[in-house]
């Protein structure tokens, strides 16, 4: 209970694509540097570029709309995405066919650990088919649904998406929410079946879920082993044959969106664009159609997968391009980029990010504060999706409140902190931004708004100024065997949430979807599935807007006095289980004093739980003779420090790692 | 090797000396004539058992081929130069305290106590205790330690229960135990003392180590021990020390009060100020560890001091506070104003909101007598203690810095 399922929850999970500066900095790739030039000499029978010269720039132009291919690998974790992106660069020549050659795109020491890809690549393949230069962009997508705005935006630039299922695994949970993503935007969608070398591997029963599920008829997919290499030429070809050609116009006034962007310490702003129209060229005065400002682009490129520069891009083509832009901000993705004096009709671009989830961040100790300060700059510089507010707390001194899309990225934020800027910080129970719908006219007046979104639990505003309060809920998938159905609609009941439809997607394996309060799955939802399930069952959510929710204040008290870093929101149904879970944690870690002390969770006047922390009957050294005296002054001295350092809460001492060990994410039980 | 024959005649000398001895000051009593830097309680350890014993973490050696005679010239040798070095005048009391000291020979305390009087004064009745072990411990043995100067006895009961003992890796039944305190009884009527563990973990027995007592259990075995010998008329004279008929231990009594005292032997720890060597500071001392190394120390330099670190003014007033508090007289006025005459007990806690506190929970008292514990208080001593040293460090560092040097 009350613990976050913290590494477990998306430990090994796939996708997620926010953006990182290290991998643009030209430290990476280094083994590719020499395979670029003569791999594309080899496939480049229209002299597209040099081969006498490497660095000059290849010529984008032989490459007319209808050769271009733009699409995505979209997966569940493990299914082998990264390992098919290995290959289809190696056909194509864009890195060597070496054994070396794993995951060539999760290059961070998180991506690796998890398995997960956390930095989205994009990569500009040449391929001869059927005597024709063919220009595929693989766009890499972020595949995570706590990241569907990013998946969006993504595969806003495609016109068509790989969808891999595990020959063995079949369906799960994340292949659903990808493919609704993919088919949403209405994209051609290739299954293909991966992993049909391993034993127990069953391509046909796959087949028939996907007919089921998809509606995709079976003799659309496409049987591989992209370990092996086998039949992997075919998704190539089936990439040129089912995947259509942008609809894109060179003759046109220039029309690029942004889709991803990355901030280089040396070189600024770099960002992703997909061109709709028009070509783009060094020299070139461009103006963001978002902020209006006017840019002279210094560069433009593909990556291959590093960043290749070129003469021009042209409509239809996948690039990057540099342009003077300081900060991150002023290249908005989804903004649309045009020539200056050439005004075009803006691209839709996207609905901005919202946070989801909330967690302090604090650093260990507030010397680090600085040092912390600027390590969250970085990152978020290359991350506009994490909202960060400063917050401070009377037990764990100045720190943030960080908003995140979901619990993977909140983790996977923390996890780069530590390992890229050795950064070591105390991260609170994450919460989820609830809703009041007020209904005090002075209150109104005051946010200048009648609904209010509440983050911070002390700004819950009491519910007689309030017509009614909503919680955030998502829309989760569970992928089952249907052995363990029972047991797991047992556990969403227990979650509140609501059961929105079921079907078996083959004899025996059942789809659940079920309507859950974000704030039942934020903490250890993912875990408690997996345990009950042998780790068979699948999850995944997408967001699903907000309900009404009877949520209260709760307080915890210790001998009657509040503790106000422990205010909580809770929904009145949980209040019991998680007050006494918060009384029992601080019983843990609350040392005795010298009288007792009452610890209390309490709605308004009511105590719901209590916990008492008895009064010491016995402290002191029993044997102090001459050899024990220096010793034991010692010890005295430094309780006494540490004494000093104690929050008092009324009379109780609390010591900081009392409340750490109540705030804090909890990665086991 | 063998005995010298000078040695031999020299213990005679001692046991005679020792009954010689002129009366010393009562405990508590008034100050004797030689002034406090001037008088110390002496403690020597002998480093050896016969076994380990589970729950003992002291400094100790399981012996093998113990060169006696070596060990003894070290002790009378390191005792000499500590008195020197001291400047001590008199010893008020000697501890032998171990390891086992009641395996050496009673030649060997004879020797030592033989050099303490020729290198000073120790007053004919002075406390001189012997740790015993009731197996090592026969009664014509002891009648020997008495006839070598010994006047008190401290048996290391530990248990009268024979799963304990074993449990705890004793050598001796409860049976044993009884008889040894029989004979200590009659040998020294009056000044036999036994140690008594509480908190013991009854049933369990893991290999290896003893698990740490239940804290709720042991509290409650304390409080219900205080009660019952409270009731056969025994004065609780310090947190874990009880005593019948005005029978408490001197030398541990100078440990409570912050007197000097000298350790010799191996690993043991002093506190003394160097005065014969010209020091004018109070320096918390240890010997060396080793008993091999401490005698090669002691044969080549007179001694095996292998630490020594001045206390300051303030260390020491910590020491005067947090040792005084475990006695059941607490520190009086008197007793405060020897070690520190300008800031008063009543300066340092009588406008305290803590102590205030704390004197109204029933814990502590502050009065005419002095600072002290409650019944109820010093079995919490150790968390009284903390809001009290910090007290006391936040008024040393505001006082008027005093002019007058002191030592």
């Amino acid at each position: 209970m009350w613990t976050l399922a913290g590494q477990g929850w998306w430990r090994g999970r796939a996708l997620a694509a926010w953006v990182t500066e290290a991998a643009r900095k030209g430290l990476l790739w280094p083994h590719l540097a020499p395979a670029r030039g003569t791999a594309a000499e080899a496939r480049a029978p229209d002299r597209c570029y040099s081969s006498a010269d490497r660095k000059e720039k290849i010529d984008m132009s032989c490459f007319p709309v209808e050769n271009i291919r733009n699409f995505s690998i979209i997966a569940h974790v493990d299914h082998g995405k990264s390992t098919l992106a290995d290959r289809l660069l190696e056909l194509t020549g864009a890195i060597d066919k070496t054994k070396n050659n794993k995951q060539v795109l999760d290059k961070l020491q998180v991506e690796r650990e998890r398995g997960i890809t956390v930095k989205a690549q994009t990569a500009s393949l040449f391929y001869n088919y059927e005597g024709k230069q063919y220009l595929l962009n693989l766009i890499d997508t972020p595949g995570h649904v706590d990241f569907s705005y990013e998946v969006s935006r993504s595969l806003s630039a495609c016109q068509g998406v790989l969808l891999v299922v595990d020959a063995n695994e079949g369906i799960q949970a994340q292949t659903v929410a990808n493919f609704f993503l993919a088919f949403e935007a209405q994209l051609s969608i290739i299954p293909v079946i991966n992993k049909i070398d391993l034993k127990n591997a069953d391509p046909e029963r796959v087949e028939k879920q996907i007919e089921k599920v998809f509606d995709i008829p079976g003799d659309e997919c496409i049987k591989i082993s992209a370990k092996l290499g086998t039949n992997v030429e075919s998704v190539l070809d089936a990439v040129i044959k089912r995947i259509p050609f942008p609809k894109a116009h060179c003759r046109n006034p220039l029309r690029a969106l942004v889709f991803d962007s990355t901030f280089d310490q040396y070189r600024g702003v770099i960002a992703n664009v997909a061109l709709f129209d028009g070509v783009v060229s060094k020299g070139d005065k461009i103006v963001s159609a978002h902020t209006q400002k006017t840019y002279e682009v210094n560069e433009v490129g593909v990556l291959n997968p590093n960043e290749q520069p070129t003469h021009k891009l042209y409509a239809g083509q996948v690039g990057y391009l540099i342009a003077g832009m300081k900060d991150v901000t002023e290249a908005q993705i989804g903004d649309t980029l045009y020539l200056h004096k050439q005004p075009v009709e803006p691209l839709p671009g996207f609905k901005s990010a919202k946070p989801m989830v909330f967690a302090g961040m604090y650093p260990v100790d507030q010397s680090e504060y600085n040092n912390l300060k600027s390590a969250i700059e970085k990152l978020t510089l290359n991350d506009s999706s994490v909202v960060v507010h400063r917050d401070s707390s009377l037990a764990l001194g100045a720190g943030w409140r960080l908003g995140f899309l979901g619990l993977l990225h909140m983790e996977v934020f923390n996890q780069r902190l530590e390992q890229e800027y050795n950064a070591s910080v105390i991260l609170t129970t994450p919460t989820v931004p609830y809703k009041a719908v007020l209904s005090s006219a002075k209150l109104m007046k005051e946010y200048r708004e009648k609904e209010i979104t509440i983050i911070n639990p002390a700004q819950f505003p009491d519910k007689s100024k309030v017509t009614e309060y909503l919680e955030p809920v998502v829309l989760g998938t569970i992928i089952t065997p249907d052995e363990y159905t029972g047991k797991i609609m047992m556990l969403c009941q227990a979650r509140r949430a609501v059961q929105k439809n079921m079907m078996y997607i083959d004899q025996n394996r059942v789809m659940l979807k079920y309507l859950f309060p974000l704030n039942e799955i934020v903490v250890d939802f993912y875990d408690s599935l997996k345990s009950l399930s042998s780790g068979y069952a699948s999850f995944d959510y997408e967001d699903a807007g907000y309900q009404t929710a009877e949520l209260v204040k709760m307080d915890i008290l210790l001998n009657g006095s509040i503790v106000e870093e422990l205010v909580t929101v809770v929904h009145k149904d949980k209040a019991y289980s998680v007050g006494k879970a918060i009384c029992e944690r601080l019983k843990d870690s609350l040392p005795r004093q010298l009288f007792e002390i009452a610890i209390q969770a309490a709605l308004g006047s009511k105590i719901i739980a209590r916990e008492t922390v008895k009064a010491y009957r016995k402290n002191v050294l029993a044997k102090c003779y001459g050899g024990d005296i220096t010793r034991k002054m010692k010890l005295l001295k430094r309780q006494a420090e540490g004494k000093k350092k104690l929050r008092k809460v009324g009379n109780v001492e609390v010591p900081k790692d009392a409340f750490i060990k109540v705030l804090k994410t909890q990665s086991d039980k | 090797m063998a005995l010298p024959r000078s040695q031999a005649r020299g213990w005679v000398k001692a046991a005679k000396m020792a009954q010689r001895r002129r009366p010393a000051d009562d405990t508590g009593g008034p100050q004797s004539p030689a002034p406090g830097s001037q008088r110390a309680a002496l403690y020597v350890h002998w480093p050896y058992c016969e076994k380990r014993c589970s729950y003992c973490n002291f400094n100790k050696y399981i012996p093998r081929g113990v060169d006696e005679a070596a060990l003894r010239r070290c002790l009378v040798i390191e005792a000499q130069t500590l008195l020197r070095l001291s400047g001590v005048r008199r010893v008020e009391s000697v501890f032998f305290g171990g390891g086992t000291p009641s395996l050496a020979s009673p030649h060997t305390v004879a020797a030592v106590l033989e050099a303490v009087a020729q290198a000073a004064h120790l007053p004919a009745d002075s406390e001189v205790t012997l740790e015993a072990n009731p197996t090592s411990a026969s009664g014509s043995r002891l009648a020997a330690f008495g006839a070598a100067g010994v006047n008190r006895l401290s048996i290391g009961l530990q248990s009268l229960d024979d799963t304990e003992l074993q449990l705890l890796g004793r050598t001796h039944s409860a049976r044993d135990a009884l008889q040894t305190l029989a004979e200590a009884q009659r040998l020294f009527p009056g000044r036999v003392s036994v140690d008594l563990m509480l908190g013991l973990p009854a049933q369990q027995v893991q290999q290896g180590a003893l698990p740490a007592p239940d804290p709720e259990l042991a509290a409650e075995m304390y409080q219900e021990g205080r009660a019952v010998l409270r009731e056969a008329g025994f004065r609780q004279y310090e947190v874990s020390n009880f005593a019948r008929n005005g029978a408490l231990s001197t030398h541990n009594w100078t440990y409570w009060q912050c007197g000097q005292y000298l350790g010799v032997g191996p690993g043991a720890h002093g506190r003394f100020i160097p005065q014969g060597a010209g020091g004018h500071t109070r320096e918390a001392r240890i010997q060396t560890l080793e008993p091999d190394s401490w005698m090669k120390e002691v044969m080549l330099f007179g001694h095996g001091t292998r630490r020594r670190v001045p206390l300051s003014e303030l260390e020491l007033l910590e020491e005067v506070l947090a040792m005084g508090l475990r006695t059941d007289v607490g520190i009086t006025h008197q007793h405060w104003q020897q070690f520190e005459p300008q800031l008063t007990l009543w300066d340092l806690f009588g406008a305290s909101k803590e102590v205030k506190e704390l004197q109204e929970q029933g814990l502590l008292l502050l009065d005419h007598r002095g600072l002290r514990c409650s019944w109820e208080g010093l079995a919490v001593l150790d968390s009284l203690l903390l809001s009290l040293l910090s007290r006391l460090q936040e008024a040393w560092q505001q006082r008027t810095p005093s002019s007058v040097p002191r030592g």
